[in-house]
């Protein structure tokens, strides 16, 4: 049974593993110079080339797409292309029962998932591990492994999507019984856990850390117009004073703890922007000494930013924790594609 | 009489609609039997619960001893050639080998080999590349090497041209006379189980119409043609299959096993098609079925 699976399973499996080596090769051989950039120089960001930028965010890229095109192409097609084509007609009456069929299956190919793709996030992990340490959320250069984009694309979670993916479409494809809706649903559903997690589940996974902070020039990470139109108040964001936290809110509080607004008199206290109209993104902060009076009449009005993060070291907490949510669900995916197999596929 | 298939009250039901009901049969071991019927009558549904496709809705059905497909043990007991004999199209005929050989215990690997050789097949030659009636037979092959104890083929011969239906039927038999395995076979033509059926079920209407042995269903069913007379009017022990009637003339299709002696019947012998379309007749006499498909 291993090798039926095998058989209608290795062009596929070979494209994907071509992929995977292919990119690991690429980043074998570039790796080790961004270690010793990262050992040589404090600032690692001034020194990378504009191809380091470029793979770093290809990485982003292949690591976000992979999942995704295994539960499509090797998922989807597993149970419903059988049904399809009543091919399964001959695979269930050798002397193989149904249930060893689809675990021989959806085994061999959830492993041979997981193992692409942790080949990949290996790869990525290792060639971005110099950069870790010269992050930070928002002054550095290229996004921290602790934020949505990155976070997703590095560790152990990576084999969790695949194996989920995998699961996914073999599920819907058993119950839509037609590999090309199968594969549109799966697609669509995995892109939907994929924002939704990071979205509204991961910042749950593991106890965040606050803050209430005076504001400073030091702090301050930009000053915005709110999205309100012209005179809509403005909004402050400031940073955490640490490297590589997952900031979940930037919020303005007033003197009893309540958020809010910046006071209107703010406004008129700033230097002037330096594109005047401009109504989106941060403001550049200039003319220090000014900004410093308006900083200090906020903090002497009572005015603080309350912050809550994700800390850094949550990295691998968060990492093991959402793994074995995607494991979980996966198992219970399973168990659905298992029961309706044998008892409602004919 | 041991019996290789059981069915008790079986039925099968799609959403709303009945495929089979109440269908109880009993199909003889070490035979060939032919299960025909018209389209539509619950031949696949039939045979799809015996080989475990399918899971019944009513009734119980028992193949080789066991619940169909309870087990791997279980399966390898029954051969299934299904409709249209799906194969693999991207693999090739010794893959296919291989995958009879992997996945049963019972496997024949000699049989399959010299089998696929007197074919004049190439085995390194893709499933999806052969014509239905090689595919047929390579589906028969990984049926018969499986060495089951029962066969089930249904509608193998249905997408084949004459005489590739005429060669895979002759291997069928000379298969059968080697292996002495029993074997089910469905199909709506009934002059291809003529030729190779020792055993008969006709299934109208998911309802058994008449079941039995092929040469005592052709000894025991006569044709008479009379002048007009109500079939009402015949003595008893003799059951009126069909009936047909002219201004002046009776046509009766009647099931006896004495001989009958009223003078005045023309008494006929029916071929085995004339005696299944008696039957198929009779019911459409009561209800309006489908019709017989008769093909040469």
């Amino acid at each position: 049974m291993i090798w039926l699976t095998w058989r209608q399973f290795r062009a596929q499996a070979a494209a994907v593993a071509a992929v995977a080596v292919a990119f690991a090769i690429v980043l074998a051989a570039t790796g080790p110079r961004l270690a010793d950039i990262a050992a040589t120089y404090r600032d690692v960001f001034d020194h990378l080339t504009a191809n380091d930028r470029h793979l770093f965010y290809t990485g982003i890229v292949v690591m976000a797409v992979a999942p995704v095109i295994i539960g499509v192409f090797w998922g989807a097609p597993l149970v419903a292309r059988e049904l399809e084509a009543g091919t399964h007609r001959l695979a269930w009456t050798q002397s193989v029962t149904r249930t060893r069929w689809l675990a021989t299956k959806l085994g061999v190919t959830a492993l041979a998932a997981a193992a692409a793709v942790g080949l990949l996030t290996f790869a990525v992990t290792w060639w971005s591990q110099p950069l870790d340490a010269a992050l930070s959320s928002t002054h550095g250069s290229l996004p921290s492994r602790l934020t949505p984009v990155s976070f997703a694309m590095r560790g152990v979670v990576p084999v969790g999507y695949a194996v989920f993916a995998v699961v996914l479409g073999a599920t819907v494809g058993a119950v839509f019984r037609r590999t090309l809706p199968a594969m549109a649903v799966t697609l669509a559903v995995v892109i939907f856990v994929q924002i939704a997690v990071p979205t509204w589940i991961r910042a749950h996974l593991a106890p965040t850390a606050e803050q209430t902070v005076m504001f400073d020039r030091e702090r301050l990470d930009g000053i915005s117009i709110g999205d309100t139109g012209p005179g809509s108040p403005l909004r402050m964001t400031v940073n955490t004073g640490g490297v590589g936290n997952w900031v979940l809110s930037n919020q303005t509080v007033d003197a009893s703890g309540r958020a809010t607004d910046l006071p209107s008199w703010f406004g008129a206290c700033l230097p002037a922007p330096p594109a005047p109209g401009t109504t989106e993104g941060p403001v550049k902060v200039q003319g220090p000494d000014t900004m410093d009076a308006c900083f200090q009449r906020l903090n002497a009005e009572g005015y603080r930013q309350h912050l809550v993060y994700q800390p850094a070291r949550n990295f691998w907490p968060l990492q093991w924790a959402e793994l074995a949510l995607y494991l979980a669900v996966s198992g219970l995916l399973a168990g659905f594609c298992f029961w309706w197999t044998r008892r409602r596929l004919s | 009489m041991t019996a290789v298939l059981r069915a008790e009250g079986l039925g099968k039901r799609y959403r709303r609609r009945w495929a089979l009901s109440d269908c109880t049969l009993k199909i003889p071991a070490g035979h060939v039997t032919g299960l025909v019927g018209p389209n539509g009558a619950g031949k696949t549904t039939l045979l799809s619960l015996a080989v475990g496709l399918l899971a019944p809705t009513a009734g119980t059905i028992e193949v080789c001893g066991g619940r169909p497909a309870a087990d791997a043990a279980q399966l390898a007991k029954v051969g299934f050639v299904a409709q249209d004999t799906p194969t693999y199209p991207g693999l090739s005929i010794a893959d296919h080998l291989r995958l009879g050989a992997r996945t049963n215990p019972r496997w024949d690997d000699a049989v399959a080999r010299s089998r696929v050789e007197r074919l004049g097949l190439d085995p390194a030659q893709k499933a999806g590349r052969l014509s239905g009636g090689q595919r047929a037979q390579l589906a028969l092959t990984l049926g018969l090497a499986k060495r089951p104890e029962l066969l089930i083929l249904d509608e193998p011969v249905a997408s084949l041209d004459p005489l590739a239906r005429r060669e895979f039927l002759q291997v069928l038999m000379e298969a059968v006379a080697e292996h002495e395995v029993s074997v089910l076979l469905s199909s709506h033509v009934v002059s291809d189980l003529e030729r190779v059926c020792d055993h008969l079920v006709v299934l109208v209407d998911s309802q058994v119409r008449v079941e039995g042995d092929v040469e005592s269903l052709l000894e025991s069913h006569l044709r008479l043609t009379g002048p007009r007379r109500e079939p009402a009017t015949l003595p008893a022990g003799q059951h009126v299959v069909s009936a047909s009637h002219t201004d002046r003339q009776s046509t009766l299709v009647v099931r006896t096993d004495a001989p009958v002696l009223d003078p005045s019947w023309t008494v006929g012998r029916l071929g085995l098609e004339d005696l299944v379309l008696a039957y198929m007749e009779g019911t459409r006499a009561v209800a309006p079925g489908p019709v017989m498909e008769v093909l040469r």
